[in-house]
């Protein structure tokens, strides 16, 4: 039988389940351990934190994690690849080894540290060069929002990564790598895949893009039967078991709960899909429509006949800038007529802001158990709802305008109408927006580097 | 005949920006056919009328008996703009199998459709 590498989903974005790295290294063999820790604003987070202190910047439940699998990493030879590197992968690793050290297991760690993604310092520097970084969405050069942009970070792909493993690292720690390549990095390294392979490359970004997300491919979230998918208490994460041509099984621990199917993969493929004949990653184009699946047993799904095409010559930027304020406050109305009563409450308050002349960008308000989720498409059974949560929101650019919203809810619980409760929570917090704004650069402006220590 | 999409069809919804992304699975593979002649970008597009403030987009893929839709200005601005309780628009997918499908008769007994009740 050719030879198989077996790389474990452990994160599917930073918060997810804190038992899932462990539980991958120990239930059964993995050769790899993937864990994802960035979502779209999660940068601007981390450069907020960097820039109260110069050692922070980076998702530091990923300590946690590597202390949870340092003995399968020290011991049995499993290699973990991360994006938990955010704007300072040198401060995490440092962090990771003082952790390994104390441990008592200084000296088992080769970490690479793959830099080089943060634009944030050389904003001007390529502004002046010309490149505008225009908004994907808008058109916008990014000129017009730079005093508020806080952070500006290059998607980078598997070259990086592959090069640290090359170089003998066990632990990869990367900045805004995308998702996807920290999946199909360590099976191009494993199976000597080459820069124009496209077709095997596309595979092993699908291969990510399955297991991106963490048990959401293996049963977690999935509508499809979901009363009769088995002991989602004790669900596993998933594994892909990649071979050198590019095919491969998508599958999880035995005896642990969750399922993976033919449904419960394809429900991942379709999540957050654009256009699917070119999924643009900076390695691959990958084509969505190529894509076979294949029940191969008891939770094994294979996946084969993968198509994919040249790179581009350009890599997406993700750019947080500040764009004003919002707020939210909810409270709950009882029956009878709990609608109503919190419709009545709605009239009330943005009567009682028309009168303080507070006019907002945006004013959203929510009935939740009528209409939040699906508007009109609910029909009028929250007309009989035994309780309704009134639930309003604003945004705008004056923050103190926002504030004065926020003392504007309470009061409804004994000056609006009645059988109301739940306020506990007190006044909402007024939060600052930090906005997120995709642009494109060309590749050859971003230089990313290894180091392995 | 009457046929609920929910009966033969299941669904996963996401986010890229303000874009909402909802993929439609057929829950039999004889049942992709009549999701892409019945789930139309227009139909789609009357049943959000109203709660989505752009135009929709629709991708086939028949490998995976899917249909891929994008609901362009569903979010409210999307991710950390929105002031929408499903700000990543998570559950679009079930919004959107709230639709009822009109299927000649003959064409639904062919496929074996269930009838909605």
């Amino acid at each position: 039988m050719s030879r198989v590498v077996r790389v474990a989903g452990g994160q599917g974005f930073w918060g997810d389940w804190p038992e899932a790295p462990r539980r991958q290294v120990e239930g059964g063999p993995v050769d790899y351990l993937m864990l994802d820790y960035l979502a779209e604003v999660t940068m601007s987070i981390l450069q907020k934190q960097k820039d109260r202190d110069p050692s922070a910047g980076y998702a530091r439940d990923f300590v946690g994690a590597m202390e949870s699998v340092l003995p399968a990493v020290a011991e049995r030879g499993v290699k973990v690849i991360a994006n938990a590197g955010g704007v300072n992968p040198e401060a995490c690793a440092a962090a990771v080894q003082a952790m390994a050290s104390s441990a008592g297991c200084a000296g088992a760690l080769r970490i690479g540290v793959v830099t080089g993604d943060n634009l944030l310092p050389r904003l001007d520097e390529l502004f002046a060069a010309g490149h505008e970084l225009r908004s994907m969405d808008t058109g916008e050069p990014l000129a017009t929002v730079r005093d508020r942009v806080i952070a500006a970070n290059a998607y980078i792909g598997s070259t990086p990564i592959v090069e640290a493993l090359a170089k003998g690292a066990n632990v990869v720690i990367t900045g805004r790598s995308t998702d996807t390549a920290l999946t199909m990095a360590p099976l191009r390294h494993e199976f000597g895949w080459g820069a124009a392979d496209w077709d095997k490359l596309a595979a092993g970004i699908i291969a990510g893009h399955i297991i991106e997300c963490g048990a959401q491919c293996s049963g977690g979230n999935c509508l499809h039967d979901w009363r009769d998918i088995p002991n989602l208490a004790d669900v596993g994460y998933p594994i892909i078991e990649g071979s050198a041509d590019g095919t491969f099984v998508v599958t999880k621990h035995a005896g642990t709960g969750g399922r993976v199917s033919v449904r419960t993969v394809t429900e991942q493929l379709v999540y957050e899909m654009g256009d699917p004949h070119s999924y643009i990653t900076p390695d691959v184009v990958a084509d969505f429509t190529t894509i076979q699946l294949e029940d191969a047993g008891a939770d094994r799904v294979r996946v084969f006949g993968i198509k994919g095409a040249q790179a581009t010559d350009k890599l997406k930027v993700s750019i947080a800038y500040k764009s004003g304020y919002k707020a939210a406050g909810s409270l709950v109305y009882a029956w009878p007529d709990a609608l109503e009563k919190a419709e009545l409450a709605d009239r009330v308050l943005r009567e009682r802001l028309d009168r303080l002349g507070l006019k907002f960008a945006k004013v959203l308000s929510e009935f939740v158990g009528a209409s939040a989720t699906h508007g009109r498409l609910a029909g009028d059974a929250g007309r009989h709802a035994p309780e309704v949560q009134y639930r309003i929101g604003v945004r705008d650019a004056d923050r103190r305008k926002v504030e004065r919203f926020t003392r504007e809810i309470i009061p409804l619980v004994l000056n609006g109408p009645p059988s109301v409760t739940g306020f506990a929570g007190g006044r909402p917090k007024v939060e600052e927006i930090v906005a997120y704004w995709p642009a494109l650069i060309d590749k050859s402006v971003v230089q990313t580097r290894v180091e392995v220590c | 005949m009457r046929v609920r999409l929910s009966d033969i069809a299941h669904a996963r919804s996401g986010d890229k920006g303000d874009t909402a992304n909802v993929g439609v699975i057929a829950l039999r593979p004889e049942w992709y056919a009549v999701l892409e002649q019945h789930v139309t970008r227009e139909r789609v597009a009357r049943h959000f009328d109203g709660i989505i403030e752009g135009g929709v987009e629709r991708y086939e893929l028949p490998n995976l008996k899917a249909l891929n839709f994008l609901l362009y200005g569903a979010l409210d601005g999307g991710g950390t703009l929105s002031l929408k309780t499903d700000a990543q628009g998570k559950v679009f997918s079930t919004a959107l199998l709230r639709m009822e499908l009109d299927v000649p008769d003959a064409e639904a007994r062919a496929a074996n459709l269930p009838a909605a009740t």
